[in-house]
């Protein structure tokens, strides 16, 4: 019996649309605490005064750090859509990067869904959610942008 | 600081040094805790096997993380990442090693920038690849001085 598509009207409607975006202050401790839960010993995340005799002259955030500025309204949905598929998994992540986060930037992160696509796979009928992320400090300077693959099955 | 390598010391084919993390639930823990994630998958084994799961997984953030300190390390402070990106195939679980490598695709000069392609992934300890990806590093060159970043 052929099976109905996963992508409703409703996800449908998803597509392109405009989320208000999340600003997270970021602080010295909220970069040291981040390279202590990878366990990354590297000083310029770690240790200010061996960061300040760097090309960097002072602590930066590991490129990874943007892991932890999510976009609130997106995460949101994502554990909320409206989907009979409940089970929820990340499926892929892409980062590039332009420029460090530091102590004190004001990072906005701006995203929305891209891409529905529906498939069989391991895990059974899954349903990929594509979207795409921007960064930008309080300058209004671009600090990254990023792609994420999420699954709902 | 360790020893700076530079774009002249590589070569397409080459590989880069491994890097072996021994991730932990309390690890997990710490994770969640510094990146906001508190998905249960990763720290409550009853809820993660009503979801079908063997156990608490690994997340996936914390594995591409793992990358980034693996290629930071590598290219050293006169270096950086340009872009990483993976696709999660596999499960992690916390109590076994995860390998990271990776091997040098192509090396190229762009914009006053000297770039490495790299394929990189982490490996559980049966070697399979459970988060294959690719990687673009920036290096310094032996023929430029290191400059200071904005």
């Amino acid at each position: 019996m052929p099976q109905e598509s996963a992508i409703t009207p409703e996800l449908k409607a998803l597509v392109g649309k405009e989320f208000p975006p999340t600003t997270w202050e970021v602080t010295e401790g909220d970069i040291i605490r981040f390279a202590q839960a990878i366990e990354d010993p590297n000083p310029l995340w770690n240790d200010e005064k061996q960061a300040r005799r760097s090309r960097y002259g002072g602590l930066i955030a590991p490129p990874t750090f943007l892991a932890s500025l999510v976009n609130e309204e997106v995460t949101k949905l994502l554990f909320n859509m409206p989907t009979p598929l409940k089970r929820l998994l990340n499926g892929g992540n892409e980062l590039e990067w332009y420029q460090p986060v530091r102590p004190g930037d004001r990072i906005t992160v701006t995203e929305k869904v891209v891409n529905l696509r529906e498939g069989q796979g391991t895990l059974g009928r899954m349903l990929f959610i594509i979207t795409e992320v921007s960064y930008t400090n309080q300058l209004g300077e671009a600090v990254a942008r990023g792609r994420n693959t999420f699954i709902r099955y | 600081m360790e020893r700076q390598i530079f774009y002249e010391d590589v070569e397409a084919g080459q590989e880069v040094p491994p890097l072996v993390k021994h991730p932990t639930t309390r690890q997990l823990v710490k994770w969640a805790g510094a990146s906001g994630d508190f998905y249960e998958i990763h720290y409550d084994k009853d809820f993660a096997q009503s979801q079908g799961l063997k156990g608490v997984i690994i997340h996936g953030w914390l594995v591409f993380s793992f990358l980034g300190q693996f290629l930071t390390g590598w290219v050293g402070e006169g270096g950086w990442i340009r872009k990483l990106g993976v696709s999660y195939r596999g499960m992690n679980y916390p109590g076994e090693d995860i390998i990271l490598k990776g091997k040098i695709t192509r090396k190229y000069a762009q914009d006053g920038e000297h770039l490495v392609e790299l394929e990189v992934w982490a490996e559980n300890p049966r070697g399979e690849r459970t988060t294959p990806g690719r990687a673009v590093v920036a290096l310094p060159s032996r023929k430029e001085p290191v400059g200071r970043t904005a």
